[in-house]
């Protein structure tokens, strides 16, 4: 009979109460759950918030026995010295240039790779390529430089042999700067492009096979076919992952360039990962390489939401 | 009918084409690897001699005698052998209790602590900042510097959260039932279950510490505490010279081309052995997380 009583606001509070209880009820029974995720939870705090909450030292004048407590606060000056630098543009288009033949060179290479491979009917020959070209995916850096390194090197290098054997003169490639960038992304090529079809390979699959045989009947060659049912198919996983790497655009693998970095290719190879770590850990100025860092992971963050923003316009979905 | 035979010899010629390229994308991919493999069991004179070597004729194991007979490489392999089974299983432990953890539906704060874990692989720190934490923890110059900063790889996390997510709810329930804890949930019930994630999240790992070198470069200064990444770099590309980081080895002279080439190979063989389990599960894992991401 009380019940009739209530006015909608004291139900509404009521309501409220009784959702509070479930959510606490919610929370104890699950305390073991997250008894699991805390140290988790704490790693994600200390090694990936607390150096986000360190960025702050980028407008001081960091000093390490001072601590961040205690360091003096300067404003933009280090933001101002880095856009005013002489090597600021230098490092800025260095780092455009990387991106752009990851965009425009690599990108296509695993989607041009994914169809070829759809297009192979004996099983055993596909899994054998597929076999060969995932192996370099697994191979660090350093040996993948080292690698390219004895091959490409001038004194008794293959590559070198077989130029001079032909009877063209011998190519300086890792102290030339003319051949940093094409020997960049040759080794991206090399130790990602078999590794990338996985995802563009598994897209496929869904396609109904049902499609191609309308094609064929409709006398759809090959190419038609690859053009008009399998690319379509497979456009909204290459629209999110072209996201994902333009969110990527300035992390282009501090390893990789950092280990072809070297003094006479400096003014090509140069980008803001190992400008950050020369200015900031071999020179100790924390505070201007701090800011170089923001800067740089800002600009990230701001194509990523831009390209995302791009997709969603044209009706793509999207990775958020 | 004249039409259809045209097609299917269109598709031939198609078919030739395709297997062509693929054939000698596969061959070129390897082919280094090849060189390198074959270089380091050739004699010095025979490299000097024959300019594209594959397989050597007079087959010889000095370069793997002449690596193997200092400490440098013992103390290399072991550091990396330390970092890679002790960290594997670090990451591991803690990959799976926060996965399990995120996969409950109904925990409360699910999807911002999802989200603040999906953020950090949006932005971070930085290079200098994360410096400054590893360093203010203590860890700078141990080889907890090469596990503790990277524990948890979001992506990796990820993969698993999306596998548990997807194990029947039954089982779980059942198990409540029957008064056992979340803990004995996952360690009796989950996991053995979910092996082949495991396994390939673990193989994620491992390779990954094998691999590691920036965070040697950037937190360890003492030479025996490298990684045998780092000595392969030292090897091959400091000792002649080019770099300009300055942490070079010149007090001994150049190696030799074959010393360099079984480096590479001793610092490439694990990733190799483990690379036939790896491909048995790993394009299943890493479509799991790379999708649902």
């Amino acid at each position: 009979m009380e019940t009739t009583t209530l006015t909608p606001r004291e139900e509404a509070r009521q309501l409220k109460k009784m959702k509070k209880a479930e959510t606490w009820r919610r929370i104890k029974r699950n305390k073991m759950i997250y008894l699991m995720i805390l140290p988790g939870l704490l790693y994600f705090l200390i090694y990936k918030y607390l150096p986000m909450y360190g960025l702050i030292i980028s407008f001081q004048d960091y000093k390490p026995y001072k601590g961040i407590a205690g360091s003096e606060w300067v404003g933009l000056e280090h933001f101002h010295r880095l856009v005013t630098s002489s090597e600021f543009w230098m490092i800025f288009k260095n780092t455009l240039v990387l991106f752009g033949l990851q965009i425009f060179i690599f990108f296509p290479i695993p989607i041009i790779i994914s169809l070829m491979l759809n297009e192979v009917r004996h099983t055993f020959f596909k899994k054998g390529v597929q076999t060969l070209i995932y192996i370099p995916h697994f191979m660090s850096w350093v040996v993948i430089v080292s690698i390219s390194y004895v091959m490409l090197t001038l004194d008794g290098g293959i590559i070198n042999a077989i130029i001079e054997s032909l009877g063209f003169e011998k190519i300086n490639f890792l102290l030339n700067d003319d051949w940093f960038r094409p020997m960049y992304i040759l080794q991206v090529i090399w130790r990602e492009a078999g590794w990338g079809t996985i995802i563009f390979l598994a897209a496929i699959t869904a396609v109904d096979p049902q499609l191609y045989e309308a094609a064929r009947m409709d006398g759809a060659n090959r190419f038609r076919q690859m053009w008009h049912i399998t690319l379509p198919a497979i456009r909204n996983v290459i629209i999110v992952l072209l996201i994902l790497k333009i969110g990527d655009v300035l992390e282009l693998g501090f390893e990789h360039v950092y280990l072809l970095l070297n003094s006479s290719n400096r003014n090509v190879a140069e980008i803001f990962d190992t400008y950050v770590y020369v200015a900031g850990l071999q020179q100790g100025q924390f505070s201007y390489s701090t800011a170089v860092g923001f800067f740089k992971g800002a600009v990230g963050l701001v194509m990523v939401v831009f390209a995302n923003w791009l997709a969603k316009r044209f009706n793509e979905e999207g990775i958020y | 009918m004249a039409k259809q035979q045209r097609i299917s010899m269109g598709s031939r010629v198609f078919d030739f084409f395709n297997y062509f390229l693929l054939a000698l994308l596969a061959i070129i991919t390897v082919l280094p690897f090849i060189h390198v493999v074959g270089s380091s069991f050739a004699t010095s004179a025979e490299i000097a001699r024959t300019k594209f070597l594959l397989f050597p004729t007079e087959f010889s194991l000095n370069a793997y005698k002449y690596i193997f007979s200092t400490d440098t490489i013992f103390r290399a392999l072991g550091v990396s052998i330390i970092v890679t089974v002790g960290g594997t299983l670090w990451s591991m432990f803690f990959s799976t209790l926060t996965a399990y953890g995120l996969a409950r539906r109904d925990l409360v704060g699910r999807r911002v602590i999802n989200f603040l874990i999906v953020f950090t692989l949006l932005f971070n720190g930085g290079m200098i900042p994360t410096f400054l934490v590893v360093q203010q923890t203590g860890l700078l110059n141990s080889l907890w510097a090469l596990v503790v900063p990277v524990t948890i790889n979001a992506f990796n996390m990820i993969i698993l959260r999306s596998f548990f997510m997807n194990l029947p709810q039954g089982l779980e329930e059942s198990a409540k039932i029957d008064g056992a804890n979340d803990f004995s949930i996952l360690f009796r019930i989950v996991i053995p279950i979910s092996l082949p994630a495991i396994a390939t999240i673990s193989l994620f790992y491992a390779v990954t510490y094998w691999n590691t070198y920036m965070h040697a470069i950037l937190y360890l200064s003492d030479a025996d505490k490298w990684p045998v990444q780092v000595l392969l770099r030292q090897i091959v590309v400091l000792a002649s010279g080019i770099n300009y980081d300055g942490q070079a080895y010149t007090d001994v002279p150049p190696p030799e081309v074959t010393v360099k080439m079984a480096t590479i190979v001793v610092a490439t063989v694990p990733v190799l052995l483990v690379y036939p389990f790896l491909q048995k599960y790993f394009a299943k894992g890493a479509l799991l997380g790379s999708v649902k991401g």
